[in-house]
């Protein structure tokens, strides 16, 4: 099925008409909810939490142990959205390398890295990564090394992933906040090395 | 209710096609997975969007090896799936 950007927002408004028409919601609920979830919802939220868990190794493993209590440490929650979700953060090592997809449709943690990149809810995203993942992660210039085991993870239900990315070499004297500025969303969903 | 499912226990995904929304993508269907965590109790989307009230099923992640779903490739997939897409597959 072709979705081109203008055919969903006829669909969103022809819903939304709909829905404000028999009264189950009315005109600001709807916006009401979007602000709460992206007021704060940006890439530079999870670079916080990789950047503090690549200096504090306690919390890398707290993080690593329950997603949402740790990130509650830093004040971020994941519970802005209509749903709470669980997150579950998963680590980049030498031998492990772990990238995200929602096959079904684009469940993403909004919460830590703001709306997800077209390519993310893109088809050929979606089908290809889970089938052929060292190709797709190639073609996004990432080439791995073939003795890293390759771990896709399909999100379809109420948890959202983020990945630790290998901590970049020479960045031992690093501060937090220069560790931060190297993150890129692209290297929290695994198509990218930092 | 407790979980039905432990963390190593194999899982085969039930070949059901359901005709409205559900969350067990084709691409397991019928396959054999490991379940490697649980993820808490949710309720079964494939409910929700019909409108029916349910309490909350378990969710697993469960891990399947790319060579046992297509023949070939040397990576894991792993999936979320809801206690009611799953049957007990230990042996298999």
């Amino acid at each position: 099925m072709v979705h081109d950007d203008a055919t969903v927002s006829r669909r969103v408004r022809a819903l939304e008409t709909e829905l404000e028409r028999r009264g189950i919601v009315d005109g600001g609920m709807l916006d009401d909810i979007l602000d709460r979830l992206l007021a704060h919802s940006t890439p530079r939220q999870g670079a916080r939490v990789i950047a503090h868990a690549w200096v504090d190794e306690a919390f890398r493993r707290r993080l690593l142990d329950d997603g949402n209590a740790a990130i509650a440490e830093l004040g971020l929650s994941m519970s802005h959205g209509p749903a709470p979700q669980r997150l579950r953060v998963v680590e980049n090592t030498e031998r492990v390398h772990n990238v995200v997809v929602c096959t079904l449709c684009s469940c993403y943690p909004i919460s830590l890295l703001g709306p997800s990149p077209s390519w993310y809810k893109s088809e050929s995203y979606r089908s290809r990564v889970v089938r052929w993942p060292r190709e797709v992660l190639a073609e996004f210039g990432l080439e791995l090394s073939v003795k890293v085991e390759i771990r896709v993870w399909d999100a379809s239900a109420e948890t959202r992933y983020l990945v630790i990315p290998g901590r970049p070499v020479g960045t031992e004297n690093a501060t937090e906040d220069g560790l931060s500025a190297l993150v890129t969303r692209a290297g929290m969903i695994g198509t990218a090395a930092v | 209710m407790s979980d039905r499912f432990d963390v190593g226990d194999r899982v085969r995904v039930r070949l059901d096609d359901p005709v409205g929304h559900t969350r067990a993508p084709r691409y397991v269907r019928g396959h054999v997975g490991e379940v490697v965590e649980r993820h808490g109790r949710y309720p079964l989307p494939d409910a929700v969007v019909a409108g029916e009230r349910l309490g909350p099923s378990s969710v697993y992640a469960v891990r399947f090896d790319a060579a046992q779903v297509w023949g070939e490739g040397e990576h894991t997939v792993t999936v979320n799936l809801w206690d009611e897409y799953l049957e007990p597959a230990n042996g298999a």
